[in-house]
């Protein structure tokens, strides 16, 4: 089985530096890039049916192919890499970034030569210490080297790159929010359209994609779209770095065949669940995913697959609920996120959120009352999609409505008891 | 006023950037780098070097967590109460800390060393439960572990203390 995305990553040892990389084959998808028209580097990408692996899933050069291209497109154009990585339960690109550096630049090289952008910013989250350092030397490394910076390998294409370390919010991940912050403003999310490959960073056309995706490109490139769907087991071609959080064996993070199933991912690579522990649910892709249970874990985690189970892949890292562990607390716990990381641009979000987080701390309290889980309800449906600005609300409204679903029983044990059942008290 | 070095290092970063007021988070970062946190002060310093008016730096200054807009200890532990960490232990490592450094989440301690703020997911879940102390991940934690790491702050700071008595 190949393992592209994490071939030359060692944890908890240094990265290969440039010279190591470009031993291991690193750079030259940049010069056979650079060999191509960028319409040829659009057409591979397309071929190979990557899509992204921010959480969206959304086909990336179909993402791309909204750029302005040609000599009339509006200038500066940028490419933004999404190293915002703040999905709770999620922890895939920082070992991308920490492990292998030069491989997240050169799938940026090769991307922005791909739409003809002028300059890379790499929105980094600030916890990532070690990240930033290690991105930093890298990109310095790669200006000196002659990968970046004016007429790259001596080609007639340039690119300068700067790294942001980003002051928090959960927000910035939001693409149009992410543009916002990048521009030394609040991070609240844009009316969409426009889009921001007509109109994003500055009013000039933009590509946001995440770090896992663009580690992707290169390969993609270098290799060939064929060779990048046959590592695959679902139509969306290549790999993917599936986690797994909470009270199993083995937590950790694999790469892996897109489409392995949740059943082998949980139990062959975590480990099952501990000793003392029963499986009761999981959330496939983060905090803002559907939870699944036990009859759904024979799916594979990709994101045609995901959607029977009224799920989706989000970033693929799951979050194991046990048997011990209460679902009113969990959603508690989610539902505080949410509220707390509202920007507060539009009402349903930071009003409906802290009315969810209230109630469900009232719940845990011995406060529940018959009519909660109706008031919740109704909720999960007026911050669904098309409520919102952004995919905040209808994002923290995927848990809940999944978990009134999954665990009725428990909801309704809470109010009446008047107390949560696990706790110790 | 902003110091020189400040002023260098905030010139540095802005030209990555087409204009003065994308560079303005950086330059609120950088000057908390230097003073600890931003002060009134420091918000009318780094506005008046980037031609912005302070209340409009303000406005950007309180929306991002990182900035702190109220002096925080010599180290800022940030304990991750986030999903993952909540399943693995996070209430009852915050309940120890409160108890050990006597104070709740939001405070610093009376002789100023520590502050504790609980914080969003840090990215490390495979090792729940997790903190970060200034610049420095603990993954694994469990109460007698946290007891030791508080511990070794504590010895560090002996340690430099009794250095700069040795060299007066």
């Amino acid at each position: 089985m190949e393992t592209p995305l994490t071939h030359n990553i060692s944890p908890g040892k240094e990265p290969p530096d440039l010279a190591q990389y470009e031993k291991a084959g690193g750079y030259a998808a940049l010069r056979k890039a650079l060999s191509m028209s960028p319409a040829e580097v659009q057409a591979a990408v397309k071929e190979s049916n990557l899509r992204g692996r921010g959480g969206a899933g959304f086909p990336t050069a179909q993402k791309w192919s909204f750029v302005p291209m040609g000599d009339d497109a509006p200038r500066p154009k940028y490419l933004v890499c999404n190293a915002d990585e703040m999905e709770p339960g999620t922890f895939k690109d920082r070992m991308l970034l920490e492990g292998d550096p030069h491989q997240l630049i050169e799938g940026i090289i090769v991307s922005a030569y791909a739409i003809q952008a002028d300059v890379a910013y790499v929105f980094l989250r600030w916890a990532y210490k070690l990240a930033a350092r290690r991105m930093e030397e890298s990109i310095a490394e790669a200006y000196r080297h002659g990968y970046l910076g004016k007429n790259i390998l001596g080609s007639a294409y340039s690119l300068g790159m700067h790294l942001h370390v980003s002051a928090g919010r959960y927000m910035c991940g939001e693409e149009t929010a992410l543009l916002n912050a990048l521009e030394g403003k609040r991070a609240n999310p844009r009316t969409k359209p426009p889009y921001p490959q007509v109109s994003g960073l500055w009013g000039k056309p933009t590509i946001v994609n995440n770090v896992e995706t663009l580690c992707n490109i290169p390969h993609i490139v270098k290799r060939g779209a064929e060779w990048f769907k046959s590592l695959s087991r679902s139509d969306d071609g290549g790999t993917k770095l599936y986690g797994v959080s909470g009270r199993v064996k083995n937590p950790g993070l694999w790469e892996l065949p897109m489409g392995t199933s949740m059943r082998e991912i949980l139990e062959e690579h975590a480990g099952g669940m501990c000793d003392g522990y029963q499986f009761r649910g999981l959330l496939p892709g983060g905090a803002s995913t559907d939870f699944v249970t036990a009859e759904h874990l024979d799916l594979a985690m990709d994101f045609d697959s995901m959607k029977k189970a009224d799920s989706r892949l989000g970033t693929g890292t799951m979050i194991v609920l046990d048997d011990k562990t209460c679902p009113v607390g969990m959603l508690l716990n989610l539902e505080h996120f949410f509220a707390q990381e509202s920007c507060g641009w539009c009402t349903p979000c930071w009003s409906g959120l802290s009315w969810i987080e209230q109630i469900l701390q009232d719940m845990e309290e011995g406060r529940g009352r018959a009519s909660d889980l109706e008031v919740l309800e109704s909720h999960t449906r007026l911050l669904g999609p098309g409520h919102t600005f952004c995919a905040l609300a209808p994002g923290a409204a995927e848990p809940l409505q999944s978990g009134l679903k999954y665990f009725r029983d428990d909801f309704e044990r809470h109010i009446h008891e008047k107390r949560c059942p696990w706790s110790p008290t | 006023m902003l110091s020189e070095q400040e002023r260098r290092e905030i010139e540095a970063h802005a030209r990555h950037y087409p204009n003065n007021r994308a560079v303005c988070i950086e330059a609120l970062k950088i000057v908390q780098q230097h003073r600890g946190w931003v002060s009134n002060e420091g918000i009318a310093d780094v506005a008046e070097a980037l031609q912005m008016k302070p209340a409009e730096l303000e406005s950007v200054a309180t929306f991002y967590n990182m900035i702190f807009r109220k002096p925080v200890g010599k180290h800022v532990i940030l304990l991750c109460d986030s999903v993952s960490c909540w399943i693995m232990g996070y209430e009852r490592l915050r309940q120890h800390l409160g108890d050990k450094l006597g104070i709740r989440p939001g405070q610093t301690t009376a002789d100023g060393r520590f502050t504790l703020l609980p914080n969003v997911c840090l990215g490390a879940c495979d090792h729940a439960p997790v903190m970060m102390v200034d610049d420095a991940y603990y993954q694994d934690l469990d109460p007698a572990r946290v007891d030791e790491i508080l511990a070794s702050y504590q010895q560090e700071e002996e340690k430099s203390t009794d250095g700069n008595a040795a060299d007066s």
